[in-house]
């Protein structure tokens, strides 16, 4: 993992007394609202619903085990006791004093972090997968190159006020796991035919009011170009993305209004003149990053550890839990660990200061001491020996971060929705927490297998409702609460976005609108076939013809 | 007379700063006696009779943020005085313009900010090549803007190149490998 040498952490200590400064002119009045406001949000300080929220970034995911036990101190002294983990990879802590972040600004910098660029209009926290180094479809390790976009976007001066926010993902898998699609740049790390790396670059996705898909600009991009290149698509935004109206700033809405063609062209020529330029990365620079990312030494095993596989026909719950939360590694004998959290009744991405605690200890007993956020809002301890994963499940499981869940219906991904947001339509938690309950049979799980339903309490769409396979949306109806669904929509190498399946629903309706798309699915499937692949292949009328007739019988039931 | 930073320091300026309303019959206007920094507009409207001024340094230009800094280029070895207008704050065309006016079309004369030019913004306007930075008359008094004067340096060595350091810090230190 990255390590900050005197420049890096010189820069977070700066920023540090920064703010510092900067909330003591706000508190002593010497700073409006209105002028505070942005320069909060660029360290992550929202003002919310009930306190001030605090959004800390972990750069693509990555933690080590001593930064999780500082978020585990900061939790348990300056919040209450727990953290959110955000569909981008980020930790939230929803309880602290405006007063108190310099001083939780200062503790997070002793061990390397920050909260810089979180929130606000400029380029956000870059975001990658979570299996990166260890994932067997891995191409090109993304880390090495998250981690340049991060310094390069860190207080850039041109960039710091942008229309609107503005989000990078990178991934180097044959899965994309980093849902780059549905970002303002995708970064698709890829090999020319002579192998040499470069980057297919996708522009103007988002979710949001307007969800688009991003579009090719570039299908090959040389490593050595890439940081001039987001200049150039940077600064054509910069200059003409839309400011009147925040709800048409994004990127998506300019490349949409010119077309990608046009869009492209205007690229292209603030490109050829950036190209060549003191931005051009090079060898020495790749060099130095990439060498905090090579591979832990690891020891030679053999593919199949015995006691392994004897622990696994011995042990039912052990075996179920593996099966969903382990995942295959590029390296013989050693396996990745999902530790989910996702138990029911708990808010989906929540953790206690316990819990951090105690993953930080596994991190750093079984899993070379680091650990990743994923943005399902798991964790993952990506380098665990087959050897050890019974111990790793008894400990997990002791800690509630066992659940045997991970990619299955009740595996729900939601923002903090009404509970918390200040922004938002409805709640989010207690509809994922209702479906939860209502599908906490082990057995039926694992029979319905794979599907994501995705929550979220309005329309800037940070539970992901577009793309998961059941969305859910939070609207407003003359002041109550009400759900919108879709389906059909996912993320990865097809990212596709739901359809609405009809008028919206009251929150109590919404673990039977599951239970009837279920039902729907069960019906209708194929041997094997997962949720989206049924609803691919029939298409979603069945589904919104069931939803509606059960939702009439029940009315008639209760008349 | 107002009180501007400049190259780092404080200063007393005498330039004024024309602003015309819509539908104003622009070769009608009467000048302001001094200096001045007119707008864009009026510039290419009265440019002859205002070039001369310009290269005796008491004519400037200013440019709203959808302005294209290239219709300039012709004039920027004439004129000692460039500003860019930042209508709010949190409107950052303005450091685009900028760095196009110094790094794309070489201009090396004043580069001013103006408009609603605030401290904790000072950093990014003079990485992007602003040499001169005029807050609103009245936003900061004069201690204020001496105190002001710290935002300049909240950063000592930053990552990426701009205008002020062309080179990102990758070329301009030795960065360690790591150990
Ligand atoms: S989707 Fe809406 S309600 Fe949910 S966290 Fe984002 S802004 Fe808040």
């Amino acid at each position: 993992m990255y390590q900050y040498d005197e420049y890096d952490q010189r820069i977070v200590d700066e920023r540090v007394a920064q703010f510092r400064d900067q909330t003591r002119r706000y508190l002593a009045g010497e700073l409006s609202e209105d002028e505070f406001r942005p320069l909060r949000l660029q360290n992550g300080l929202y003002i919310q619903r009930h306190a001030p929220m605090l959004r800390i970034a972990v750069p693509y995911g990555n933690l080590r085990a001593k930064q999780v036990r500082m978020l585990a101190h900061i939790a348990r002294t300056y919040d209450r006791g727990y953290g959110h983990f955000t569909t981008r990879q980020n930790l939230q802590f929803n309880w602290p004093k405006l007063e108190d972040v310099p001083e939780i600004l200062a503790q997070l910098a002793t061990v390397q972090m920050h909260a810089i660029q979180t929130s606000g209009n400029c380029i956000r926290n870059v975001t990658s997968d979570p299996f990166a180094g260890v994932a067997g479809d891995e191409q090109i390790d993304p880390r090495p190159w998250c981690e340049i976009v991060r310094q390069w976007s860190t207080f850039h001066p041109e960039f710091a006020y942008l229309p609107r926010k503005f989000k990078i993902a990178v991934n180097g898998a044959t899965d994309d796991r980093a849902v780059i699609q549905v970002h303002d740049i995708g970064l698709d790390l890829k090999r020319d035919a002579s192998g040499n790396i470069g980057f297919r670059v996708l522009v103007g996705g988002g979710l949001g009011r307007t969800p688009i898909l991003g579009e090719e600009i570039a299908a090959f991009v040389p490593w050595q170009d890439i940081l001039s290149y987001c200049e150039a698509v940077l600064r054509v935004y910069n200059l003409h993305g839309r400011r009147d109206n925040a709800y048409k700033a994004r990127i998506k809405i300019l490349v949409k209004a010119l077309g990608i063609d046009a869009f492209r062209a205007q690229v292209e020529a603030e490109f050829a003149h950036l190209k060549g330029g003191p931005a051009t990365l090079t060898e020495a620079e790749v060099a130095r990053v990439a060498r905090h990312f090579v591979d832990p030494v690891r020891e030679t095993l053999p593919a199949e550890n015995a006691a392994y596989a004897a622990q696994l026909a011995g042990n039912k719950a052990f075996a179920a839990w593996a099966r969903r939360n382990v995942r295959a590694h590029k390296f013989a004998g050693y396996a990745s660990v999902v530790l989910s959290l996702k138990q029911t009744g708990i808010a989906p991405g929540d953790i206690t200061a316990d819990q951090l605690d105690h993953v930080a200890d596994l991190a750093e007993r079984y899993s070379f001491g680091e650990v990743r956020v994923t943005h399902e809002q798991n964790l993952v301890l990506a380098d665990v020996r087959q050897s050890e994963l019974f111990a790793v499940w008894e400990s997990a499981r002791d800690a509630g971060l066992a659940t045997p869940n991970i990619g299955l219906l009740t595996d729900i991904i939601a923002c903090p929705g009404g509970d918390f947001c200040a922004l938002a339509n409805a709640k989010s938690i207690p509809i994922a927490n209702a479906i939860q309950a209502r599908f906490d049979d082990l057995d039926y799980l694992h029979d319905i297998g794979e599907i994501e339903i995705n929550i979220s309490g309005c329309m800037n769409a940070c539970g992901h409702h577009h793309v998961g396979h059941i969305g859910v949306l939070g609207v407003d109806k003359n002041g109550e609460e009400w759900y919108q669904v879709t389906v059909g929509g996912d993320q990865g190498n097809d990212t596709a976005l739901g359809k609405v399946i009809g008028p919206s629903f009251a929150a109590a309706e919404m673990p039977d609108v599951v239970s009837s798309l279920i039902r729907t699915y069960t019906e209708h499937r194929h041997p094997d076939e997962r949720f989206i692949d049924t609803v691919r292949r029939v298409g979603v009328e069945p589904f919104k013809t069931r939803v509606y007739a059960e939702r009439e019988q029940r009315k008639q039931a209760h008349v | 007379m107002s009180d501007i930073i400049k190259h780092g320091t404080l200063h007393t300026d005498d330039w004024t700063v024309v602003r015309v309303v819509e539908g104003e019959d622009l070769a009608a206007l009467e000048l302001p006696a001094g200096r001045v920094i007119v707008p864009l507009a009026l510039w290419l409207a009265r440019r002859d009779s205002l070039l001369a001024g310009a290269e005796a340094g008491v004519v400037g230009v200013w440019l709203a943020g959808t302005e294209d800094p290239a219709t300039l280029a012709g004039d920027l070895l004439r004129l000692q005085l460039i500003a860019v207008d930042f209508p709010k704050f949190a409107d950052g065309r303005g450091y685009s313009i900028a760095t196009l006016l110094r790094a794309r079309f070489g201009y090396a004369g004043e580069l001013r900010a103006i408009g609603d030019v605030l401290r904790d913004q000072f950093f990014f306007y003079t990485r992007c090549g602003f040499d001169s930075l005029q807050p609103k008359e009245g936003k900061y008094s004069r201690a204020q803007l001496e105190a002001a004067l710290a935002s300049l340096k909240d950063f000592s060595e930053p990552y990426q190149g701009a205008v002020d350091r062309a080179e990102p810090l990758f070329r301009r230190q030795t960065r360690k490998e790591a150990a």
